[in-house]
């Protein structure tokens, strides 16, 4: 415990960098799951597909798709962007089939009756649809939020920096307390990554709320 | 006017919704598409605004064929009420109103207003406005779902099975209500139902479709009622039919008799029969056996069972009136309510015997306007 006492503040970078490392990937993976999602609704042949193929992605090892990037992308193998990229394919992965499942919990008679005012197929997908698909997306995002929170730590084996070196080098240097404070952070970050979440398809959904 | 022209519409599994369909809903009217369920009402009626396309045949809105105007905004010209409301529940009441308004670029402030006019129109506490759907009723909701149909003052209105969710006391309610706001507005309308008694309640014309979306019979309810066209018809508008078909027969000058009466508080003479109870303005309100009576006339002691029939109103009141009566004099009121005389059953049904059944054929006097006392005597 004396290790936390002196090296407490070290976990703020580390923390930062993980936000942006599992945040932003959640961020662009959102918004690629939706047209795939909205794909999957569209062409009822293409959702087996799609789905299954999106799923099929995140039984990938994050160690092995973290240095199959710079292959892939051609960038440098420690360049940041690796991580970024591998944690958006497993937040597709997570989320289209939610966005798709969000958009099938549109009631039929809600669809048809936007349709029969007169809404054009992308005003009623972003006007209508989008926004009764949130709470179901919502939930969706929360795990894909847990999960990137947590692989992304594997990403210190690669050379990128966040909470998960803590994890490392605790275990290499046998330091409990760096293991503990590692641990700790990555838990707070997940709880914290939940809350804005919740938080925010809440202010997104206030009909969701009302006593009926 | 909307006219059909030889539509048929056959879905890719081969089953035939729709078989060359020719129709025509009169302008200002309401014609109503009824028939048991996979009779291709709902199809037909998806059709008008190009929901579904028609495999063969057209649709012409006012002579223009439907199929060569763009479908978004076709429909924006059209409103459309369906049977669970339909309502967006993630919109406001208000908000749901102003949908049309508002894809067709309406001002906010100026869809607010219209808004919040149709709100009150369609009898709804101007206070709901900012509830969300769920907070409604079902009979609320579907109000809200009549008056974003009406929102942009559309000509034509589509409406399937809009009344079938409620239950029958609302849906009683809904009916007299769109009955008085369609004799306001004089839209277009196309009403698809299964429930024939509503399709001869609401109908200014109605078209019975059998299974395999096959015409049986257009004609005014009164007709369909007197002269159905085949055994299908006649079993699909009922066994009652000729009791029902007197709705539409307005009485003639029936004998009336003046009836023995007692203000409400007071005590009636010393009689044996019923006697009826009237309020100070000569309204009535019930009847009373004086035998049973230990105290001046109270409201407890009325017996209310017996309709009343207006002296302009249908033959079919006249005869209810008498019939439900505890006296068997059936009550008759004039316009304003105050009371004329009673009728007897057997006077009503020799009024019955002589009338004159309805002989017209509305498919060759066609755009007859339907008389309000009609819709009055109902």
């Amino acid at each position: 415990m004396n290790w936390i006492q002196q090296n407490w503040q070290s976990v703020f970078p580390l923390a930062a960098a993980h936000v942006l490392l599992a945040g932003v990937p959640l961020i662009l993976g959102l918004l690629l799951a939706i047209p795939l999602g909205w794909a999957a609704r569209r062409w009822r042949r293409a959702y087996p597909v799609i789905v299954s193929t999106s799923g099929l992605l995140y039984t990938i090892p994050s160690l092995a798709l973290f240095i199959l990037m710079p292959l892939i992308l051609g960038t440098r193998i420690l360049d940041p962007i690796n991580v970024v990229v591998a944690m958006t394919v497993y937040t597709v992965a997570l989320l289209v089939r939610t966005v798709a499942d969000g958009l099938g919990s549109v009631p039929d008679h809600v669809q048809q009756a936007a349709t029969a005012m007169g809404y054009g197929p992308l005003r009623r997908f972003l006007t209508v649809e989008l926004p009764l698909a949130v709470p179901v997306i919502t939930a969706g995002l929360r795990v894909a939020a847990v999960s990137n929170v947590s692989i992304v730590s594997v990403a210190s084996l690669v050379g990128v920096s966040q909470l998960g070196d803590l994890l490392i080098d605790g275990y290499n240097r046998n330091i409990p307390g760096e293991l503990w404070l590692g641990i700790g952070a990555c838990l707070l970050l997940a709880l914290i990554f939940d809350v804005v979440i919740t938080s925010a398809g809440r202010l997104l959904t206030p009909w969701t709320r009302v006593a009926a | 006017m909307i006219r059909f022209d030889r539509v048929t519409k056959q879905f890719p599994d081969g089953t035939t919704a729709v078989d060359e369909l020719d129709l025509t809903a009169p302008t200002g009217q309401i014609t109503v598409l009824v028939g048991p369920s996979g009779c291709g009402k709902t199809t037909s009626l998806r059709m008008v605004n190009r929901m579904i396309e028609p495999t063969s045949g057209a649709i012409f809105l006012d002579g223009a064929d439907v199929a060569d105007l763009k479908a978004a905004e076709l429909r924006r010209g059209m409103g459309y009420v369906i049977q669970h409301a339909g309502l967006f529940p993630h919109k406001t009441i208000v908000d749901n109103i102003g949908t049309v308004p508002g894809l067709l670029g309406w001002s906010r402030a100026k869809t607010r207003e219209r808004s919040m006019e149709l709100l009150e129109r369609v009898g709804l506490d101007p206070a709901l406005a900012n509830r969300y759907p769920s907070q409604l009723s079902g009979g609320q909701q579907q109000r809200v779902g009549v008056a974003r149909a009406l929102a942009a003052d559309p000509p034509v209105m589509l409406m399937d099975e809009p009344f079938s969710a409620v239950d029958p006391v609302v849906r009683d309610q809904l009916q007299d209500e769109f009955l008085r706001l369609q004799a306001e507005l004089g839209k277009t309308i196309v009403f698809v139902t299964h429930d024939i008694d509503e399709a001869i309640k609401l109908g200014d014309q109605v078209a019975v479709l059998r299974v395999g979306g096959r015409l049986a019979q257009v004609a005014t309810p009164e007709y369909l009622l007197t002269h159905p066209a085949d055994d299908f018809v006649a079993d699909f508008v009922g066994r009652d039919r000729g009791y029902r078909a007197l709705s539409f027969q307005s009485a003639p000058r029936l004998p009336l008799h003046q009836e023995r009466t007692v203000v409400l508080g007071e005590t009636p003479d010393e009689a044996r029969e019923w006697v009826l109870v009237v309020s100070e303005r000569r309204e009535p309100l019930g009847w009373v056996e004086p035998a049973r009576l230990t105290a001046p006339v109270g409201e407890a002691d009325l017996q209310r069972g017996g309709t009343v029939a207006r002296s302009e109103g249908s033959l079919r009141a006249a005869l209810d009136a008498a019939l439900s009566s505890p006296s068997r004099r059936g009550v008759i009121v004039d316009d304003v309510g105050e009371l004329i005389g009673t009728v007897r059953a057997h006077e009503v049904l020799a009024a019955i015997e002589d009338a004159d059944r309805p002989e017209v054929d509305p498919a060759q006097a066609r755009g007859v306007e339907p008389s309000r006392d009609r819709r009055a005597a109902r």
